[in-house]
């Protein structure tokens, strides 16, 4: 298993949001979660990606084995987990291949594998800005200042396709795009797809999983898991709503053993 | 601690009986010269120092400079080593060099200048002569009102005299003042600048403050920016932790003129750093950028006062402050807009960013208007980090003191980028890389 998460709950600021969430991910295998609003689906992306805001309560998340909520954001970032912002900061006075560097310098460290200097990084930058169509012009701004909404979603990609993840997480990445950025996104996501590299596809709509294909689709409802199923179940919750599960009793994760 | 009344008579009275000895040194001076000491140390007896019931000074504690013992240096300012001014200095068309306030030939060298530009000790230039100084030296920066700037004329022997002719355009002119105890005792030094920039010239004048140990310094500089100049002025003050450093800039614009000063604040115990424009003349653009670092128990105030005097001038000020431990800064900026001074374009930003809980800043945006078609803004802000950007740059795998430093230093760098002399804003990029925790990473990162 990559990812394990056990009987998660999580607050914040004393309202609990999420109520215990099972879930397994091997590696190479796309999960969409779907859910209606303040349902808990970004909740579970950010405290995975370890933000400090969410107080988890109960619950284990195992991460290739390692306990994750141990771990700092840096370090869950530098072990292979990365997510795509739904809101990605602006920060002005930060240059984006700059930062950028840094990072990856930073992951590469932990990795053991040497730093790498400034004309090898730019290399591999232009390699990986094609897989997202991003202009040129946008690797020497700030970091998404002044980006368009668009822009700033490829940023995100452009990022994991640098720092090459184990685990990305895309927290509603669609929002807010047009179909042509939505193609393109979901373009550079597929050619990320790898047998050792697993996506947790967070998502209002079954729109973004007609471009990215998920393995399995996982319904939240509450601050928990009503249904698990293969693709077509998007479809079905295209056709009939959220408002057909709601007020369902939870269920576990049919698609694959919890704990086993 | 607030200075008792005893205290401050104690403290003037100390500087009356300095001024009396410097005076009997002085003998071969030119009469003005010397009325305008007498009206300055007469003014500065009347006013005493500066009082936390005095608005100008009601959040800058001057006591340990009223409580302090300084003493006029001895020493031969060629006698320091060549070694301890290196670490500031840098390839400049000019460059001199004063310790505790006093001129070192031997440290200074003045290469090639266009013909008849002056670069020169005022010392030099006072007892060679003086008619020569005469037009500007003390006509701008008013000490009836300002005791640091009274004693300074009253004190007023060395300092830099760079006068730019008309049409000239010079290299980088750096001026270093050195400054630092002398056998345990802590030196007293009051520089006084004059630039003048003739009309349609251009020059970029560093001023360097730095030093060691304890000691206090308060100059003065006056700009003369003529006609459609163009001068850049720095000034870093990256003076010794213990130090005391009360400053005044004084720029007088005229027609057409481009004055631009970046005042970069690092070091000092106490620092007030008083940048007063005049703009005397049609079409001016100028631009006061600022920058101070407070850590510890520093205290750093900065004094503002734009007055557009004429119509069609513009003003642009940006101050940004970092302040940690128990630092402490202030910022007040009055933009003054004279009766008839039309089409004033007058910008003032101040912003704020306190790194730790304790760290206090207080910011006063002033603006006084008396014409009716201006166009004034302001704007301050006091804020700690991001931390939204805090956890962005965290989850790509940069550690929290790096991510931290990194905003800070972005926070910084739009003012560190507009410095256009290289080595200037090299060195203060180092400084950032030394002074924020996991500066290799931001160095790497920026």
């Amino acid at each position: 298993m990559l990812l394990e998460i056990k009987n998660l709950h999580a607050s914040v600021e004393g309202n609990e949001i999420l109520k215990g969430i099972d879930l397994s991910l091997r590696p190479g295998e796309v999960h969409a979660i779907m859910g209606p609003n303040g349902s808990g689906k970004s909740t579970l992306a950010r405290v995975l990606a370890g933000q400090e805001d969410y107080e988890v309560t109960a619950g284990q998340v195992l991460f290739n084995g390692q306990d994750l909520l141990e771990m700092e954001p840096e370090e869950r970032a530098r072990e292979g987990v990365f997510m795509a912002f739904q809101y990605p900061v602006e920060i002005p006075g930060v240059g984006n291949t700059y930062f950028l560097k840094a990072a990856l310098n930073a992951v590469r460290k932990h990795r053991g594998q040497p730093e790498m200097d400034a004309v090898e990084f730019l290399k591999l930058v232009r390699g990986k800005m094609k897989l997202v169509q991003m202009d040129e012009g946008l690797l020497n701004r700030p970091v998404n200042e002044g980006f368009s909404g668009g822009e700033k979603k490829r940023n995100e990609i452009f990022h994991m396709a640098v720092l090459e993840p184990l685990l990305g997480i895309l927290d509603e990445t669609d929002s807010g795009l047009d179909i042509d950025a939505l193609r393109i996104v979901a373009d550079g996501v597929n050619t990320l797809r790898a047998a050792d590299r697993s996506f947790l596809v967070i998502t209002h709509y079954q729109r973004l999983l007609d471009y990215i294909v998920p393995d399995f689709v996982h319904v939240l409802v509450d601050g928990r898991i009503v249904r698990s199923g293969g693709k077509e179940l998007a479809l079905e919750l295209e056709e009939k709503g959220y408002s057909w599960l709601e007020g369902m009793a939870p269920e576990r994760a049919a698609a694959q053993p919890v704990g086993a | 601690m607030p200075v008792t009344e005893t205290e401050t008579a104690a403290g003037v009275d100390r500087y009356l009986a300095e001024f009396e000895r410097f005076e009997r040194e002085r003998t071969a001076e030119p009469g003005g010269l010397r009325q305008m000491r007498r009206a300055a140390i007469e003014r500065f007896a009347a006013l005493g120092f500066p009082t936390l019931r005095q608005e100008e000074w009601r959040l800058t504690n001057v006591a340990p400079i009223v409580q302090g013992t300084f003493h006029r240096p001895e020493s031969d300012p060629d006698s320091v080593s060549p070694d301890l001014i290196a670490p500031y200095t840098f390839d400049a068309a000019a460059r001199l060099v004063f310790v505790n306030g006093r001129f070192s030939a031997r440290l200074s060298r003045v290469g090639e200048l266009p013909e008849g530009t002056i670069v020169a000790s005022l010392a030099e230039v006072l007892a060679r002569e003086p008619g020569r100084l005469e037009p500007w030296l003390g006509r701008f920066a008013k000490f009836d009102a300002h005791p640091f700037v009274a004693l300074n004329t009253a004190f007023l022997s060395d300092g830099a005299f760079v006068y730019v002719p008309r049409g000239a355009v010079t290299g980088p002119i750096q001026l270093l003042f050195l400054s630092s105890d002398e056998g345990g005792k802590p030196a007293l030094s009051f520089p006084r600048n004059l630039f003048v920039a003739g009309e349609n010239s251009q020059a970029t004048i560093i001023e360097t403050y730095a030093g060691s140990g304890p000691y206090f310094t308060s100059p003065v500089t006056e700009l003369v920016a003529g006609p459609a100049s163009r001068v850049d002025h720095y000034k870093v003050q990256r003076e010794s932790l213990e130090a005391f450093h009360m400053a005044t800039f004084q720029v007088q614009g005229e027609r057409a003129a481009a004055p631009s000063s970046h005042s970069i604040s690092i070091g000092g115990a106490l620092v007030r750093n008083d940048v007063n424009a005049v703009l005397d003349g049609e079409g001016i653009d100028c631009i006061l950028n600022g920058l101070y670092f407070g850590d510890g128990r520093q205290v750093v105030d900065n004094h503002m006062r734009v007055e557009h005097a004429k119509p069609h001038c513009a003003s642009h000020e940006l101050y940004k402050g970092v302040l940690d431990g128990k630092s402490r800064a202030v910022f007040n900026g009055l933009i003054h807009v004279h009766h008839g001074a039309q089409k004033t374009d007058a910008k003032q930003s101040n912003r704020n960013l306190l790194l730790s809980r304790d760290a206090i800043a207080n910011s006063n945006p002033q603006l006084e208007i008396y014409a009716d078609d201006v166009k004034c803004t302001h704007g301050s802000t006091v804020g700690q980090l991001d931390e939204d950007a805090v956890f962005y740059l965290r989850s790509r795998g940069i550690g929290a003191e790096a991510a931290r430093s990194l905003l800070t230093y972005a926070f910084a760098s739009d003012i560190v980028e507009r410095i256009k002399v290289e080595p200037v804003r090299r060195d203060l990029e180092e400084f950032l890389f030394a002074r924020l925790p996991m500066g290799e990473v931001v160095r790497q990162a920026v």
